[in-house]
């Protein structure tokens, strides 16, 4: 099959869909988790937890119909970009694209720029800076088209960020203990539960976190991984994690997470790395596919 | 547990009475702090340029549009992590008299001391739920250290701002501790059952 090479307008659709997604991903949560917030206050036994749960569904209908954020939190901006082996596209151009559109929706709706240099904590008001939106690219076979996801990525979730280098010796017995210890003893209320519970495992310290992050944040609520033994996994730790009895808000109850996701990979035979990345309640996302000549479809 | 709607300024008389448990709702001004405020105010020792005496104030750092010279409308105002604003409280409490911190995820030891010996009190809000939050703020009607943006001090006008949940009181209770407690107490259990004892 012949390349495709991308038009001249096809960055001008990435743009306005680089500050589109931004702001939808924080106006219009996924289906999914929607459903995860209400089957949760289905079950919850603790009164002040439904309380709390039944607040968080008052507010995803109060942003739907006053067309609201659902969370002040804008967030460090981040961009996973997919892109198909069959077009020719230039990335010079994409990233700037992608970064124009970060910076357009903060000025032009306005939101919170969330950014701000690390030591002199200087703030450009656009959610931009050095390295800043974070994006990252993938390319994948037999496909011609460009996926980008967009999460804004809140700071309650992502100060409760934590890597081990677990040794073999530990086993999985380790990295069992060191997730729910972690949970249990320092992440608690912190990420806005029911939330959810990215782990990566296996790969480099960079890889580890990185696989975390995926889990914790492109997967759609209710997914498994493919593979059988991660799959049971994951729900052997969801089971766990809720047993903890932390309770929407870290207030006591059922219902701490709404999903515990793996990603995994290979690791050196002296590694057993583990990686948490969490994500509250508000799993927001927003995900857009555009072709060749600019035709895309919008989803999450 | 009770119910109680409290106009603020709050006096310590108000807040006494609250246990972990209660629910609040709050009539009137609110004001908004956070980190880059806090550190100014205290590890900077540049003195509040508004008086906090029986304020309420809430973590948060809002999203605004701006309509005039130090003038902005509420976009979206919800609530940040409390955590990292522990070391301010007593700060906050003894030298300029706040009674009440409206916060998510709770505080430590540093915040509950203060609480016990000032009387003041920790009033939970339901994180992420910022557009629920926003309808409660009628307008923002003072702003300070605008160059700290977002991180400025804003003046909130409430209405209606709540329920509250008192997750930390003035006589030694938090919640946050209790149920991070349980759930450390359910450790053994569960890695049994899962065979990582």
């Amino acid at each position: 099959m012949s390349k495709k090479p991308v038009l001249d307008s096809f960055y001008e659709v990435v743009e306005e869909l680089c500050k589109e997604l931004y702001v939808k991903a924080l106006k219009d949560l996924p289906p999914d988790v929607r459903e995860a917030i209400k089957k949760a206050y289905e079950s919850e036994q603790s009164e002040t937890g439904k309380q709390v749960l039944s607040t968080m569904l008052e507010n995803i209908g109060v942003a739907d119909n006053r067309n609201r954020l659902i969370c002040q939190d804008t967030g460090i901006p981040i961009y996973f970009v997919k892109v198909g082996n069959q077009l020719i596209i230039d990335f010079v151009r994409l990233e700037e694209a992608i970064i124009k559109g970060c910076q357009r929706a903060t000025v032009e709706h306005p939101l919170r720029s969330s950014v701000v240099s690390p030591f002199k904590r200087e703030n450009n008001q656009n959610s931009s800076g050095y390295r800043i939106p974070s994006i990252h690219y993938d390319v994948v076979q037999n496909n011609d088209k460009v996926e980008i996801l967009m999460v804004p990525k809140g700071s309650g979730s992502e100060n409760m960020s934590f890597l081990k280098m677990l040794i073999p010796a530990e086993g999985v017995r380790g990295v069992k203990r060191f997730i729910l210890e972690t949970v249990a003893q320092n992440i608690a209320a912190n990420p806005c539960p029911p939330y959810v519970v990215g782990i990566g495992i296996g790969g480099t310290a960079d890889m580890c976190m990185k696989l975390a992050k995926t889990a914790a944040v492109t997967r759609p609520i209710g997914s498994r991984n493919p593979d059988p033994e991660m799959a049971a996994f994951e729900e052997e730790m969801f089971r766990s994690v809720n047993e903890l009895g932390i309770g929407p808000m870290g207030l006591g109850g059922l219902n701490t997470a709404i999903a515990v996701n793996v990603e995994y990979a290979y690791t050196h035979i002296t590694q057993n790395p583990v990686a948490i990345n969490m994500q509250c309640w508000p799993a927001r996302r927003a995900r857009a596919t555009i072709s060749e000549d600019g035709q895309y479809q919008i989803g999450y | 547990m009770a119910e109680y709607t409290l106009k603020t300024p709050l006096t310590e008389e108000d807040v006494r009475k609250l246990r972990v448990g209660d629910k609040v709702t709050l009539e009137g001004v609110i004001f908004g702090i956070r980190d880059a405020n806090l550190i100014r105010m205290f590890d900077g020792q540049v003195p509040s340029p508004v008086d906090l005496t029986g304020a309420a104030c809430i973590h948060t750092a809002p999203n605004v549009r701006k309509v005039g010279e130090g003038k902005y409308e509420p976009v979206c105002i919800g609530t940040t992590t409390s955590s990292r604003m522990d070391r301010f409280t007593p700060g906050l409490m003894f030298e300029y008299g706040v009674r009440a911190v409206i916060g998510k995820a709770g505080m430590m030891e540093a915040s509950m001391e203060a609480m016990k010996k000032h009387g003041g009190c920790y009033l939970a809000i339901v994180g992420g739920a910022a557009a629920w939050e926003t309808e409660r703020i009628m307008s923002i009607d003072g702003v300070w250290w605008e160059d700290l943006m977002p991180e400025a001090i804003w003046k909130f006008q409430t209405k209606n701002f709540g329920p509250l949940i008192v997750a930390m009181d003035s006589h030694g209770n938090n919640i946050y501790f209790d149920v991070k407690a349980k759930a450390a107490s359910k450790l053994p259990e569960i890695f049994k059952k899962i065979g990582a004892e």
